[in-house]
């Protein structure tokens, strides 16, 4: 296990990109604090940031209030990374497997991209969440995010694959243009879910307005939700019980292929 | 040679069983009832691969289940992996498909997998879906009631098949009795299919005919009817036998199956308990009745 404690909080946001155990795995603590980051638009080195504690490990505990450090987990493969404390932008962007607990809030981008492997965000985080960077051709293609609180705008914007869950809110432009995957969302629904969804699967547990290009289907039990419910709960997620509950099902976006849909609960 | 167990004959010998490929299909539904119904159809006309090409059963009803609705288990038993592959894939896709509210599930961890949800989704004429959940590919396919839910892989491996016990009571009343308990007991033992109706046969077979156009025929050397006419294998008084044929996803399941099955069996009324093989020249797997109660009643 590494233990990494902030001492000096960045003046600037701290592109931090080494903080994986991909990078930490094996290496020595004096190793490790000489790991490149970029403070601002200047090279530093993560010991002038951080206290490292035991030797570089596929296991890391970050301390602190981390908002200002981003790119924490991008592109890990394995291991984990748990965060006592907010983190910033890009947590665990482009990540391919492994697991990021955050006990915190996080900033824009978390996820965004995410290939495989899990993030669990216990606090609220920002907009793009699992989504595509601008330019990209799709957002998350595998794995799971889990957000216990509220997430921003374009959560699983053009998401390919995977699952997210929020138990919070989510802002505007939910799904908007995603490819496949599933979106839960136990909380509320900002408007313009779903925009230009191609495929894929938003869920909706409470009442929201749909776009009009949206076309109302059926009302009836989607099986493959409870078997996305125990998945949830199999990772300490407390889910409501939708046992005999309906769906009402809508087709859409019908301004694209019209495969996709949105499953909303009944009253 | 014969030995007693609870004043009943064991004949020193033993059940000549078969390798097969196994998988356990997991079905649930909206109530028991609709769950048994799909896994009584789905396990319909598949007592012997010599004349159904797979052999089937229900396992068991089931306390927990994927979707945690009411389901049973059933294994089927088929020579070889692709054999198995095709009478999961029409099995499922003619009778758990078809039957209202159902859903289908892999209920066996195997390296080796058969390919089913990947083949049925095809009926969803484009318009299935696929959902990745906990690393598993389930598709959702659009039916009249809604959806189809059915996994991709499911999990199949090496089995044993053709595992037996032969029952030769005084009368059919004590025979059938005894077959019954021995069934019942054996339907407890996990990973065990017994696939004849109720578990037992009447019609046991030998291999070939005077017929040449007959794989196999009646095992007349059992028929107590034919006593007098062709080379017997019943003592006197005894004027009935079943046979139970034991399928199972390992040797060790059908071992115990067929020592709590002759355990069971060994009532007032039975003569003596035996098995069929055919000399040890066909089948891989060679079960001694002796060895295996052995185990449960140390000499």
């Amino acid at each position: 296990m590494t233990i990494l404690t902030l001492r000096t909080q960045p003046q600037a946001p701290l592109e931090a990109g080494v903080i994986t155990p991909d990078q930490f795995m094996s290496k020595p603590a004096a190793a490790l604090a000489r790991l490149p980051v970029v403070h601002g638009n200047e090279q530093a080195c993560l010991g002038d940031f951080f206290a490292v504690d035991g030797e570089g490990s596929t296991e890391l505990i970050l301390n602190g209030d981390l908002s200002r450090v981003k790119w924490i987990g991008a592109g890990m493969t394995m291991g984990s990374v748990t965060i006592h404390g907010d983190s910033g932008m890009h947590l665990g962007a482009g990540m391919r497997g492994g697991e990021i607990n955050a006990f915190g809030n996080t900033g824009d981008w978390a996820g965004a991209e995410i290939n495989g492997g899990k993030l669990h965000i216990r606090g609220n985080t920002g907009h793009g969440l699992g989504g595509a960077y601008r330019g990209s051709r799709h957002g998350m293609n595998r794995g799971l995010i889990i957000v216990e609180g509220n997430a921003g705008t374009e959560t699983g914007a053009a998401m390919r694959r995977g699952l997210i869950a929020v138990k919070g809110d989510v802002g505007d432009f939910a799904g908007a243009f995603m490819i496949a995957g599933t979106i839960v969302v136990f909380g509320s629904l900002g408007i313009r879910a779903g925009a230009g969804l191609l495929r894929g699967t938003i869920v909706a547990f409470r009442q929201t307005e749909l776009l009009p290009t949206y076309r109302y289907a059926c009302r009836y039990h989607p099986l493959f939700l409870d078997k996305i419910l125990r998945e949830l709960q199999s990772h300490g997620v407390a889910i409501p019980d939708i046992a005999g509950r309906c769906f009402q099902r809508y087709s859409g976006d019908f301004n694209r292929l019209g495969k996709g849909e949105i499953l909303i609960i009944d009253d | 040679m014969t030995y007693l167990v609870k004043g009943v004959e064991i004949e020193d010998t033993f059940a000549e069983a078969f390798g097969m490929w196994g998988g356990r299909v997991i079905i649930t539904a909206v109530s028991s009832k609709w769950a048994r119904e799909a896994a009584g159809k789905m396990t319909g006309y598949a007592t012997s691969v010599i004349g159904c090409g797979c052999e089937a059963g229900i396992e068991r009803d089931l306390d927990s289940t994927p979707d945690g609705r009411p389901g049973v288990s059933a294994l089927i038993f088929a020579p070889g992996k692709d054999g198995l592959e095709t009478a999961m894939a029409e099995r499922i896709g003619q009778c758990v498909l078809t039957c209202p509210t159902t859903a289908c599930f892999n209920g066996l961890s195997a390296a080796e997998q058969a390919s089913i949800g990947n083949q049925l989704r095809f009926f969803g004429d484009t318009h299935q879906i696929s959902k990745i959940i906990g690393g598993r590919r389930f598709w959702r396919i659009p039916v009249m009631d809604g959806e189809f839910l059915v996994e991709e892989k499911f999990g199949v491996q090496k089995a044993v098949g053709g595992g037996n016990i032969l029952i030769l009571g005084e009368d059919s009343q004590s025979a059938l009795k005894a077959a019954e308990l021995a069934a019942e007991a054996m339907r407890r033992v996990p990973g065990v299919i017994l696939p004849f109706p109720g578990g037992i046969v009447r019609s046991g077979s030998k291999v070939g005919s005077r017929y040449k156009f007959m794989k196999a025929s009646t095992n007349d050397a059992f028929c107590p009817t034919l006593r007098s006419l062709v080379p017997t294998a019943l003592p006197d008084g005894v004027n009935c036998v079943y046979e139970i044929v034991i399928d199972g996803l390992d040797l060790s399941v059908v071992e115990q199956a067929t020592r709590v099955g002759i355990l069971a069996a060994c009532i007032p009324g039975i003569q003596r308990i035996t098995a069929g093989n055919y000399g040890g020249n066909l089948g891989r797997f060679k079960i001694y009745l002796r060895k295996v109660l052995e185990e449960a009643v140390p000499a």
